[in-house]
């Protein structure tokens, strides 16, 4: 009886558990961020050679006695100027997209993203005030982020209470509108505060539209640590998201505490996406594209989307920098404008050919 | 095997009281049909017994409140299927039933050997070996209620509800479905509630029907004792013939006026 079974399994492919499907492209997703990396560290107005990188990078490698010819001006434009930059990106892209699909997974909504519950406009509005108010007596670069940070974190914890108020434990579409009422009051107080200063608008408005092209290890070491315990978190949910995708009741009925899975990965989303905003500013896209493309590429389960996500959010916003700052180079596009206008028409190819399958 | 019992068990929702003091017995092994006109409250008992609303009364399985336990110790005993189950339209069948096994699996964990055996068990008893790997999306209605049931096997817990199994199924499906819930039954010990509007199909697979009207339990016992023509006619105001017994007996609607 079993080995009729086992045969019948071999035949058909049948028992072929999600951790086995998801090896190859987890190793393709790794290579991708490999790839985009290494593509991040080459391109620039100064050209640094493959080898030349690869035999800095061993020579700092102990007992392996490699030598590195590189320059000290092109040592500082690969360590100071192009890794920040590069490990930023992988970072806040892995982040955002990250945080993007565990928000569609925790909401069953396809089309919400990571600043739903208000982390950009709390983000948006604690960097205008930042901007505004501390610019001209606080060295802005250390005020900034902690601003966007706190705005993001308290954006998110009105949309909550507000939420709950209205029965949004229960009812995920009631912290949804409460998300959506909260956002609309921060940009409105935003919007009237930037109106007060009209000065700043040229640095709020370069904010909003998202940089990485001030990135120094001192950016990457203010949102890394909440970037990875956020990414750990919603990364251990992955099993649980899927058992979501049945229901509230369906997935209490088979065991899981639906209100705190709720709360606590809307809570590692939040962290992570607000560390990602104050350091990088409002990048859009990433969030909704990525897990999407994953999910009509290979597979809607949460265990093979969030993963992904995470590697190929973080190239894939590494490569929109490299093409932020290639194209009208010497001076650089936002890339918040890269993502959206290389990103929309990607999914609308990606979203037409999977119609065609279906 | 399991049974519960029911005592005094009322619910409220948004301040309406739904179920007046209920009492109940379901005994181990036993097929209960709960029925009554729409409102009557049969979902609400379904929930309440499966923890999902809160209530006043008890209800007790194994001798303990259902409301003490933890989610996932309830999912251990109960399986609980609504009346429209939502099937992720992307999902594989085999990773669907799987989901029966997360009150078996730690939270953060990866599923085991003994948890791929299970999943591969009720999918053999359900037939569904050649659907592994499709897409839910792309299954005919009755294969979704077979990877439905499916998955309620999977989480191997002894009482099993289910709100209006045969619910948007042809005449076909419907005793499919119920031969089905008959024979796994029988196989694996199972105590069996289900929710059913149709009261042929009721008296004819159920041991006992409770009947419910606004919320209060009015009559219970054995199908021929309860889907009688005067029950019917006061509860559901209905006017009815009801013919044949046992496996053939059938409540006939007949027509007023003409």
């Amino acid at each position: 009886m079993t080995s009729v079974t086992g045969e019948q399994a071999v035949e058909t492919g049948a028992v072929v558990p999600v951790g086995r499907r998801s090896l190859v492209p987890v190793v393709g997703a790794i290579a991708f961020a490999v790839v985009a990396a290494l593509i991040g560290l080459l391109v620039g107005p100064v050209h640094l050679g493959l080898g030349a990188i690869a035999r800095e990078a061993l020579s700092h490698v102990p007992l392996l006695h490699v030598q590195s010819d590189m320059s000290s001006t092109d040592k500082a434009i690969l360590w100071q100027l192009r890794a920040p930059r590069v490990v930023l990106g992988l970072l806040v892209g892995g982040m955002l997209a990250l945080a993007g699909g565990s928000y569609q997974g925790v909401f069953r909504n396809p089309l919400v993203d990571p600043y739903l519950l208000g982390v950009a406009a709390g983000a948006g509005l604690g960097a205008t005030l930042a901007i505004a108010y501390g610019g001209g007596t606080v060295d802005s670069y250390d005020l900034l982020p902690l601003a966007a940070f706190v705005g993001a974190a308290a954006g998110v914890a009105c949309s909550t209470v507000l939420g709950h108020a209205g029965g949004g434990s229960r009812n995920p579409a009631g912290l949804v509108l409460a998300g959506v009422t909260v956002v609309a009051f921060l940009t409105a107080i935003q919007t009237f505060v930037q109106q007060q200063h009209t000065q700043s608008l040229q640095e709020v408005y370069s904010w909003i539209l998202g940089r990485l092209g001030t990135a120094g290890w001192h950016d990457v070491a203010l949102a890394a640590p909440y970037i990875l315990i956020s990414s750990a978190g919603l990364i251990a949910h992955r099993r649980v998201l899927d058992v979501l995708a049945v229901g509230d009741d369906e997935a209490a009925s088979l065991g899981i505490n639906v209100r705190r899975t709720r709360l606590a990965v809307v809570a590692f989303a939040t962290i992570g996406t607000a560390a990602a905003v104050a350091v990088s500013g409002l990048i859009g896209f990433v969030g909704i594209i990525v897990p999407h493309t994953i999910r009509l590429a290979i597979g809607s389960s949460y265990r093979i989307v969030l993963p992904l996500s995470l590697l190929v959010g973080g190239g894939f916003l590494v490569l929109a920098d490299v093409i932020a700052r290639t194209v009208v180079s010497p001076a650089e596009l936002p890339i918040g404008v890269v993502t959206a206008f290389f990103g929309a028409p990607f999914f609308a190819i990606v979203l037409r050919s999977s119609r065609s399958f279906s | 095997m399991s049974g519960f019992t029911i005592t005094d068990l009322s619910v409220k929702l948004g301040g309406t009281e739904i179920l007046h003091s209920v009492d109940a017995t379901v005994g181990s092994g036993e097929w209960i049909a709960l029925i009554g006109p729409n409102g009557a409250g049969k979902s609400t008992l379904l929930r309440s017994v499966a923890g999902l609303c809160s209530y006043e009364g008890s209800i007790e399985i194994d001798g303990r409140e259902v409301s003490e336990w933890s989610r996932r110790e309830t999912a251990r005993r109960i399986a609980f299927v609504p009346q429209a189950p939502l099937l992720p339209p992307e999902m594989r069948v085999r990773d669907y039933v799987m989901l029966g096994r997360t009150p078996h699996i730690g939270e953060f964990a990866a599923e085991g050997v003994s948890d791929h055996e299970a999943v591969d068990r009720a999918m053999r008893r359900l037939d569904l070996g050649a659907l592994a790997e499709r897409r839910l999306r792309t299954l005919s209605g009755g294969e979704q209620q077979r990877a439905v049931l499916a998955r309620t096997l999977a989480q191997d817990a002894p009482i099993l509800l289910l709100d209006e199994p045969t619910n948007a199924l042809d005449i076909g499906r419907q005793q499919q479905v119920l031969e089905l819930v008959s024979l796994l039954r029988s196989q694996g010990d199972l105590t069996v509630v289900s929710a059913m509007h149709d009261l042929t199909l009721a008296a004819q697979y159920a041991d006992r029907l409770l009947l419910l009207a606004q919320g209060r339990l009015v009559a219970a016992g054995a199908p021929h004792e309860i889907a009688t023509e005067a029950l019917v006619a006061t509860h559901y105001g209905a006017n009815v013939r009801v013919v044949g017994e046992g496996g053939a007996l059938a409540v006939v609607p007949v027509r007023r006026s003409g």
